[in-house]
């Protein structure tokens, strides 16, 4: 790994920046254009950034494939959890009027809730996808490149 | 004539798109030529959602805020205190918006296109891990064989 | 028996989205356990109570009330609205009670066909199937449909792609049935698209007012509902656009096999009809039309040629395969009358034959189980081996071919009637003809089974040895069930009825 130094140098300022941004599309998603689809692709490109860059190994330590398929399941249950409560505070699925104390602030939780398990589960099943088909490949030797 | 077709001229790209799609998903042996193609035919419907949202001369849908002189325009829309959480922001809607919900049903059938091509990959690879091809007509030969061989028992 | 009043106010209010949600949620779980069996355990409950709902919601709907969810509290056209009425809940309680049945037949199947590592996640697939398929039937927006069809579509691929640990052909089996599938799908997208831009609505009740007070619309409806048809025709195995279903129904776990045949393209079918008789009406002139010429004709030429190529198979699975084609050209003939009697015998053929296929399919499940049996040649003694499954296989085979107190004779009966009260006396000629040949085709495996002794393995006959239980019960249930029907059939008949009616309703059609 002594190899492409440039490369390594500017994506390790790169990927902190990738996943910043990611955040700011998912939170600004509620001003202007964003929210969950496309913050999840955009930090899931940062983890996979890493792997090309230092490897699947290394990625696979920093994030382990457990996590990654947890994170897809408790996506999907942060959004379907929402419209659990919903219907335990006695609106109809997704009813986000009914989670605060008026319907303006319930549309607002309700959609940050919801965005942050599509976040989730977009972004884990994309880097799922990466690892399936990245770990059926024989690594790259260094001289390869 | 022509000028109808320059003037739709979104849709005939939707139809070449289209055919040019599905011709490569009929025509190519290859599975992954036929995912490409299967990409191609998807995304000519994509952009036929998105053309049809795109009305004339009108600014992408996101509400205006009223200006102070504007308030007394008769059809404005005076938002309650409290509701669409503005702390009573009072909006225009006496202009043209473009339509969003097109593009909001294309995001959800974007998602469905990735995760079908992800899946149509996985197979592909495993075909290959298994047939050693990927390539349609030898895999059916080796099928077809495999079957005989079943039968000759 | 009234058994609506023990059922909890709420679980009837909210049962159209909780049908849906809970194996939506439940499925994600079960792809990360670890322990299969407790994916089971989830599977069987969540099944269960998805049965225990939607068999509320049908006798809410028997006593005359439509239902409408709305989704997110908007409301529709707005909104994502759910309806359910006499046309779908019959498909949604068949569908989950079918998925409940075909569950407790998992653990033996489940165990010996899919490899270890991949059996939770198989189970997680299995419920995000049995929720697009429940979303597909249950929804009321067009768009929605897509969506869950997708759903399905996509957990159906790798449903079938499980099959690979043993039987490799399933991989190009679920690849054809990718590419085959998702073209369907972005078809019926298309359609959808162009209704869209007609009537400037998603919500199928807000379109079919709009088409009806536009008289049909212009050029954009016709091609959209050609896109719709040639699209659901792809899902539904419609004769010509097949291709994808002998391979996937052949090679697939016998588990997902089962599930498939009785549910898939019953959930598709009953699309069509919603769209050609509800969303369209048969009062514009392109709706009929393409119903009484293009769907007549491909019923017929699927009842003959999927038969006739049925005859042909030696792959016991196959030739069910293609009977379900077959089948399926039964349920178009009566679409293709387009009369109420023609309606409701389609649409009873749609239950009974999901009842008979599953019950076939589960007992050749069975006979791979034990023996490894695939072909037809294969079955020698089994009629004497496994006098059980066999019965059971024997009694679906019965009323696959239509004989006198079984389900598939009421429903061909009905059918025939129907045709014959609608003039096509030629119709009852082609469904005697397509009869003729289940009798071949059944015929041949009965023959084999019964007729001939049982292999001989070192020179002895091979040992009696039955299905587990946990196989006999789901089978014989369905078996039971497909001559309670042959015996009784009011009840099914009222509720194929009830379906005629809704589909009647928009007034194109001769009572």
């Amino acid at each position: 790994m002594t190899h492409h130094v440039i490369l390594r140098v500017v994506s390790k300022f790169l990927i902190p920046l990738i996943a910043l941004f990611a955040f700011y599309v998912q939170f600004h998603g509620d001003y202007g254009p964003g929210g969950g689809f496309q913050a999840g692709v955009i930090l899931a490109a940062s983890v996979i950034l890493y792997a090309l860059i230092f490897g699947l190994e290394e990625a696979k330590k920093s994030i382990p494939p457990t996590w990654v398929r947890v994170g897809m399941a408790l996506g999907v249950l942060l959004y379907g959890g929402t419209g659990v409560a919903t219907w335990l505070l006695g609106g109809a699925f997704l009813d986000y009027d009914v989670l605060a104390h008026d319907a303006a602030h319930g549309q607002h939780h309700g959609i940050l809730a919801v965005e942050l398990g599509v976040l989730l589960a977009v972004s884990s099943v994309m880097v799922t996808i990466f690892y399936a088909f990245g770990s059926r490949q024989p690594d790259l030797t260094d001289e390869d490149w | 004539m022509l000028g109808t077709v320059f003037d739709n001229y979104h849709y005939a790209v939707v139809i070449i798109l289209m055919m040019t799609g599905l011709y490569t998903v009929f025509a190519s042996g290859n599975l992954i030529k036929k995912l490409v193609g299967l990409s191609v035919f998807q995304t000519s419907v994509f952009l036929m959602y998105i053309t049809i949202g795109k009305v004339m001369d009108a600014q992408p849908p996101i509400l205006e805020k009223a200006k102070d002189y504007a308030l007394n325009v008769s059809g404005n829309y005076t938002a309650a205190a409290g509701e669409s959480g503005g702390g009573g922001y009072q909006f225009v809607t006496d202009i043209a918006y473009s339509n969003p919900l097109p593009h909001v049903l294309i995001l959800t059938a974007i998602v469905v296109g990735v995760a079908t091509l992800a899946i149509g990959l996985a197979l592909v690879v495993r075909i290959r891990e298994v047939y050693g091809t990927i390539e349609e007509d030898e895999i059916s030969a080796i099928d077809y064989g495999y079957n005989l061989e079943g039968t000759s028992r | 028996m009234d058994i609506l009043p023990a059922y909890p106010a709420w679980l009837i209010e909210h049962g159209a989205a909780l049908a849906v949600v809970l194996p939506l949620l439940t499925g994600a779980v079960c792809a990360v356990l670890r322990s299969e069996r407790a994916a089971w355990i989830v599977t069987l409950i969540v099944t269960g109570a998805c049965a225990v709902v939607s068999f509320g919601v049908l006798l809410t709907i028997f006593a005359g009330e439509v239902q409408i969810y709305e989704m997110g509290g908007w409301e529709p056209p707005y909104g994502i609205a759910y309806v359910i009425d006499g046309l779908n809940a019959p498909v949604l309680f068949l569908i989950s009670a079918i998925a409940f049945i075909g569950t407790l037949y998992g653990i033996p199947s489940v165990t010996a066909e899919v490899e270890p590592g991949k059996r939770a996640p198989f189970y997680g697939a299995f419920l995000l199937c049995v929720a697009g398929l429940l979303g597909m039937v249950v929804t009321g927006d067009a768009f929605n449909v897509f969506v869950f069809l997708e759903v399905s579509s996509i957990s159906t691929y790798v449903l079938v792609a499980m099959g690979a640990s043993r039987d490799r052909r399933a991989l190009a089996a679920a690849c054809r049935y990718l590419i085959l599938g998702s073209i369907g799908a972005t078809l019926f997208v298309v359609g959808v698209g162009c209704l869209y831009m007609e009537t400037g609505t998603l919500n199928m009740l807000d379109m079919s007012r709009i088409l009806s007070e536009i008289g049909g619309g212009s050029r954009v409806a016709l091609v959209g509902f050609g896109f719709i048809v040639i699209g659901l025709g792809l899902k539904l195995a419609m004769f010509p656009l097949h291709l994808w279903l002998p391979g996937a129904y052949a090679h697939a776990p016998s588990f997902v096999t089962v599930f498939l045949a009785s549910t898939a393209t019953k959930a598709a079918l009953y699309l069509l009809l919603r769209f050609m008789f509800v969303v369209f009406d048969p009062s514009f002139e392109y709706d009929t039309a393409i119903i009484t010429y293009v769907i007549t004709t491909v019923a017929v030429a699927g009842m003959l040629l999927a038969s006739l190529q049925a005859v042909y198979q030696t792959d016991a699975r196959r030739t069910l395969a293609y009977s379900s084609i077959a089948q399926v050209g039964y349920m178009l003939l009566g679409i293709g009358m387009a009369t109420a009697a023609g309606l409701s015998a389609g649409y009873l053929h749609l239950i009974n034959h999901a009842l008979i296929k599953g019950a076939l399919f589960l007992a050749l499940g069975a006979f791979w189980y034990r023996y490894g049996i695939m072909r037809v040649l294969d079955f020698r003694g089994l009629g004497q081996i496994m006098p059980w499954t066999m019965g059971a296989f024997t009694l679906g085979g019965l009323s696959l071919i239509g004989v006198p107190f079984t389900a598939g004779f009421v429903s061909k009966y009905n059918l025939a009637m129907a045709a014959a009260a609608n003039g096509w006396w030629w119709a009852v000629g082609v469904i005697m003809a397509a009869s003729v040949l289940a009798i071949i085709y059944m015929g041949r495996m009965l023959l084999v089974a019964y007729f001939q002794p049982p292999p001989e393995v070192d020179g002895e006959a091979v040992a009696k040895n039955e299905a587990p239980l946990l196989m006999l019960v789901p089978m014989w249930v369905l078996a039971g069930l497909s001559i309670l029907i042959g015996i009784n059939a009011d009840w099914i008949v009222h509720a194929a009825d009830g379906a005629a009616m809704v589909l009647t309703a928009g007034g194109g059609v001769r009572p």
